[in-house]
Parts: C-alpha cells; sequence; structure tokens
C-alpha cells in the first residue's frame, strides 16, 4: 500500500510535467491541425539555457535561487521566440499544403534543433544545479520532496492561467474562433496567422517551464532529453484527446500515474523478468490501445477528418 | 469625404471556363442600403467573396472608402470596414452568443499575447469594455437573453441575427448580408427589415443579398441585378421592377 500511495505521487509529479508538455501539442493541434514534433526539443532548450544562465549567474556570485529564477525568465522568453521562430520558418511556409508536409517538417525541425543544442551545449549530461533546498516531507508513510511539491503547485497554477487566457481574454476567444473555423474568423478581423503564432509562442512557454521542472527533478539535462519526454507528452495529448486542453491536462496526469504504477509494479508482474526500467513501455502501450479502441481520446469529441 | 464607399470596378472572376462573374462595375453610396440581386448561380455570392477578401479577382478591383482594397486576407477588409453575414450561417457554434460577438471586437481593439499572458491593467480594461460592448450589440438584435447560450443551440432566426450582430461588432462601414432572410416566415423577415432599416438609420451603409424580392424593393434605396455574371442594371427600385431584362432575367425569355 505504501508503494501504492508513493508511486501515485511519484506519478503525480511526472504527469504534471507531461500535462504542461501536452498542453503545448494541444493548442497547436487545436488551431491548425498539425503535430508539432518539435515540441519536446523546445522543453530541451528550456531545460539548457535556463542551466547556462543559472550558471554562469551563479559563478558570477548570486544568490542561487535568485540565479535559477532568472535562469527560468530566461528559459521562457527564448523558449517563447524559439516557438515563434518555428511557426513562422518552418510552418507558416507551408499553410495550405496537403498535412503529411508539415508534419514530416515538425520531424525534421526536431532533428535540426537536437543537432543545434548539441554543437552549442555539447554530448555530454549536464548538471543541473539544486535551484531548491533539499526539503523532504513524509505523509502517511510516503516521501516526497519540495521540488515534487513545488512542480506540482506550479504546474496547477500555469494550467489555471492557461484556462483563463483561453477562455476569458480576447486572446483566447480568438484561438477558439480561430480553432473552429478559420476561414470566418478572418472576415471578423481575426488575424488568424497571428493567433495561430500566438498558439506556439504560449504553448513554448510552458514548454520551457516544464524543461526547468524536468532539469531540476532529475538534476540533470542533456540535448536529447526532449525527444522520449516530448513522446510521452503527445501520448498524454491522444490520451485525453489531442485538441482538447482539459484532456491534455487529465491526459498528462494518468499518464504519469499510469507509469510510475507501472515501473512499480512490474518487477511483481513478471516475477522480476522485467525491472522498473522498463517504464517507458507503458505510455506506448496506452498510446496503441487509445489509439485502437478510442481514437478520439477520453475527452475528444470528434477526430473527424484530422490524424 | 466622398459620397461613394464603394466602388466595383469591372470585376471579373473565373473558376475554370465558367464565368461567374464578368466585369461586374457598381457604385454603393454611403448610408443607403443596396440590394444585390439574381437567379441562383447569377454570381451574387461571388461577389460577396471578391470583395471581402475570400476570393481573389482574375480581373478589375474595388475601391473602398477612396482607397484600393487589398483583397489578399479578409482580416484586412475587416480592418477597413467592411463586415459580412453568410447565406449558410456560419457561428462558432461551440462558443457563446456572446463570445461569438466578441470575437468580432478583436479588430478593433489593442491588446496582444504579452497583454493576455501578463494580465495587466490596460488589458483588463480592454476585456471589460469588449464584452460591455457585445452586450449592447446583443441588446440591439433582441437576443441578450441568449447571451450565455452556445450558437448552435440559438434558434435559426436568433443565430441569423447573432451573425447581424457579430459583424456590426467590427463597427463596419459597409455591412454585408448575403440573404439574412432566406428561410424565414413573414413575421421574421418584418422583424429583420425593421432591424436593418434600424442599422442604416444608425449610420451603417448595408449591402444585401437577397431572393425575397418583396423585401428587397421595399428596403432598398438602390437595386443592382446580376444575371451569368453580367450586371443587368443599377438603378432605384420602382425602375429596376419595370426592366424588361430584369424580367426576362426572372422568369426567362
Amino acid at each position: 500500500m505504501d508503494i501504492f500511495l508513493q508511486q501515485i505521487i511519484n506519478g503525480l509529479v511526472q504527469g504534471s510535467i507531461y500535462a504542461l508538455v501536452a498542453l503545448g501539442y494541444t493548442m497547436v493541434y487545436g488551431i491548425m491541425g498539425l503535430i508539432n514534433f518539435a515540441h519536446g526539443e523546445v522543453v530541451m532548450i528550456g531545460a539548457l539555457v535556463s542551466i547556462t544562465v543559472t550558471g554562469t549567474l551563479a559563478a558570477a556570485g548570486m544568490p542561487l535561487g535568485l540565479a535559477g529564477l532568472c535562469g527560468l525568465v530566461a528559459a521562457i522568453l527564448s523558449c517563447m521566440a524559439l516557438g515563434w521562430s518555428l511557426e513562422r520558418i518552418a510552418y507558416r511556409p507551408l499553410r495550405g499544403s496537403p498535412r503529411l508536409t508539415p508534419l514530416i517538417t515538425a520531424i525534421g525541425m526536431s532533428i535540426v534543433l537536437q543537432n543545434l543544442a548539441m554543437i552549442v551545449w555539447g554530448r555530454n549530461y549536464m548538471t543541473f544545479p539544486p535551484l531548491l533546498p533539499k526539503i523532504n516531507f513524509e505523509f502517511a508513510g510516503t516521501h516526497f520532496t519540495l521540488v515534487q511539491v513545488v512542480i506540482v503547485l506550479l504546474s496547477a497554477a500555469m494550467m489555471a492561467g492557461l484556462v483563463f487566457l483561453v477562455y476569458r481574454t480576447k486572446l483566447g476567444m480568438a484561438m477558439r474562433a480561430t480553432a473552429q473555423n478559420p476561414a470566418v474568423a478572418s472576415l471578423m478581423g481575426v488575424n488568424t496567422n497571428r493567433v495561430i503564432a500566438a498558439a506556439f509562442v504560449v504553448g513554448s512557454a510552458l514548454a520551457a517551464v516544464a524543461g526547468v521542472m524536468v532539469g531540476s527533478y532529475y538534476e540533470i539535462a542533456h540535448y536529447q532529453m526532449g525527444f522520449m519526454l516530448g513522446l510521452k507528452a503527445f501520448t498524454a495529448a491522444v490520451l485525453g484527446g489531442i485538441g482538447n486542453l482539459a484532456g491534455a491536462m487529465a491526459g498528462g496526469v494518468l499518464l504519469g500515474i499510469i507509469e510510475a504504477l507501472g515501473a512499480g509494479y512490474i518487477g511483481d508482474l513478471t516475477g522480476g523478468f522485467l525491472g522498473s526500467h522498463y517504464q517507458d513501455i507503458f505510455a506506448f502501450v496506452v498510446l496503441i490501445i487509445v489509439l485502437m479502441f478510442k481514437p478520439s481520446g477520453l475527452f475528444g469529441e470528434k477526430t473527424g477528418d484530422r490524424a | 469625404m466622398s459620397d461613394i464607399l464603394l466602388e466595383a470596378k469591372a470585376v471579373a472572376k473565373h473558376f475554370g471556363g465558367v464565368k461567374a462573374l464578368r466585369d461586374v462595375s457598381l457604385t454603393i453610396r454611403r448610408g443607403e442600403v443596396y440590394g444585390l440581386i439574381g437567379p441562383n448561380g447569377a454570381g451574387k455570392t461571388t461577389f460577396f467573396n471578391c470583395m471581402t477578401g475570400l476570393y481573389i479577382p482574375d480581373g478589375g478591383g474595388f475601391v473602398f472608402d477612396g482607397l484600393a482594397l487589398q483583397a489578399d486576407a479578409p482580416h484586412q477588409a475587416a480592418e477597413r470596414g467592411i463586415a459580412r453575414t453568410f447565406q449558410n450561417i456560419r457561428l462558432f457554434g461551440n462558443m457563446t452568443a456572446i463570445e461569438n460577438v466578441m470575437v468580432g471586437r478583436h479588430v478593433r481593439t489593442k491588446a496582444g499575447v504579452f497583454g493576455a499572458m501578463l494580465m495587466n491593467r490596460r488589458t483588463r480594461d480592454e476585456e471589460a469594455a469588449i464584452r460591455q460592448r457585445a452586450l449592447e450589440l446583443l441588446h440591439y438584435v433582441d437576443i441578450a437573453d441568449r447571451a450565455d447560450d452556445l450558437a448552435k443551440n440559438l434558434s435559426y432566426g436568433d443565430q441569423r441575427r447573432l451573425e447581424i450582430a457579430r459583424a456590426l461588432a467590427t463597427e463596419p462601414k459597409l455591412l454585408c448580408l448575403d440573404e439574412p432572410a432566406a428561410g424565414m416566415n413573414a413575421t421574421e423577415t418584418e422583424e429583420l427589415r425593421v432591424l436593418i432599416e434600424g442599422i442604416r438609420n444608425d449610420g451603417t451603409t448595408v449591402l444585401l443579398i437577397e431572393h425575397d424580392v418583396k423585401l428587397v424593393m421595399g428596403l432598398c434605396d438602390r437595386v443592382a441585378v446580376l444575371d451569368y455574371g453580367s450586371l443587368v442594371i443599377e438603378d432605384v427600385p420602382a425602375v429596376v421592377q419595370k426592366d424588361q431584362r430584369v424580367i426576362e432575367a426572372y422568369l426567362g425569355a
């Protein structure tokens, strides 16, 4: 029972990160029907930028907490710029082309970004500075750290902010209008190009925060870290129903918990044949099951011709 | 300020071999209700689509409010002051009535991505003003009681009204209504006539595409007739009604 609760908590933490990244996938998909496979790389760039900025400032004598905050802000700003440029350079010229074209471009951009990051930051694992003091909590036989608490709370706050943005502001309304009918939205004066760019920028800001979270959770960052994380978050978005904000959040948390429970019990289930390092299979088993039995996801309304 | 709001100059549009518009030239004056009629397939909606930037004309062009209309992006037409409704209603069905109207305010307001993320004072004030104005417009078309219902759940007549409110939200100089009376019964059509007259009296020029000849003749200051993509006549209703070519176009020669 202790393991069960413990794994639920671990899953919740990991799932909050998935959810933040999944929101980026789902926003872009909801508005323009594109799966931006380069989104995981935006997370990676966010983590690496924050390491560099935090490290440089801390080395210059700034207190670590403040340096970390500057690193986070720098990561957010550079990822927003990156998201904007991705849309501008890679996807906008392909507006109106067959659906497969931007999808392949997205995979291409993902490879380009990984290699750029490798050139800039090198091939080695980089240690993430401990931004928060190592405080441990104990509750009902489970253990968790301050970092984990902050990750869950910060994710929840970011998600609430996003929901507010989408459902209560003029930009959000323009986003929803564009998602429903781009032609009519533009006739009503909505600059749909700008709305699409905004979806990339906002999604990338969330990705940057997720990147810093992953970095400080595992205390490590690497130019390939975005790949698997991106695939998992994509799975989370599909699980929740891609294009649906609530779905991405629920899908992310759910996937994190499924994975954590899977990792916790896989040894017992297979009689020790498979260890917890096989936890990655759970995400993809979930993806396959969802695609087979409920391709529209848990919260999805219609998938129709979009795929 | 010129008396002429919109001037179409020899606008042509082909779809393959079909000449949907053949050098159509017409002028709409400020403050009038201008009717555009013609049999099915005469090119009325094609004309609308060229004007609002949905289609790029193959020849000719438009001068709107003294300046050439750049017809390559629909949101620019809205910015310049042209708003439209659709023959087949195209609301944002999964948004509430008031949100539909608020989208129309987009073009007249400033706050951008950073404003929305930071929610600073100016952005908050602007959001409140948008909501307020949208509510006024719903009152104007008399569906304020449905403000928080999803657009797709409104009755047919109310959806037509909502489309007009959404178009008015962009503060158009020219409001283009594409067959607003389609599918309406006599009472609803009469209410629509009153609404359009009110819009004109409040200073907005109206371009009306309509099949209901009685409505057009009773409401419009001037009328143009299209047939097979060509302009047959442009004149006051009394003259148009008696024109032999118009009668032939409608009844067949």
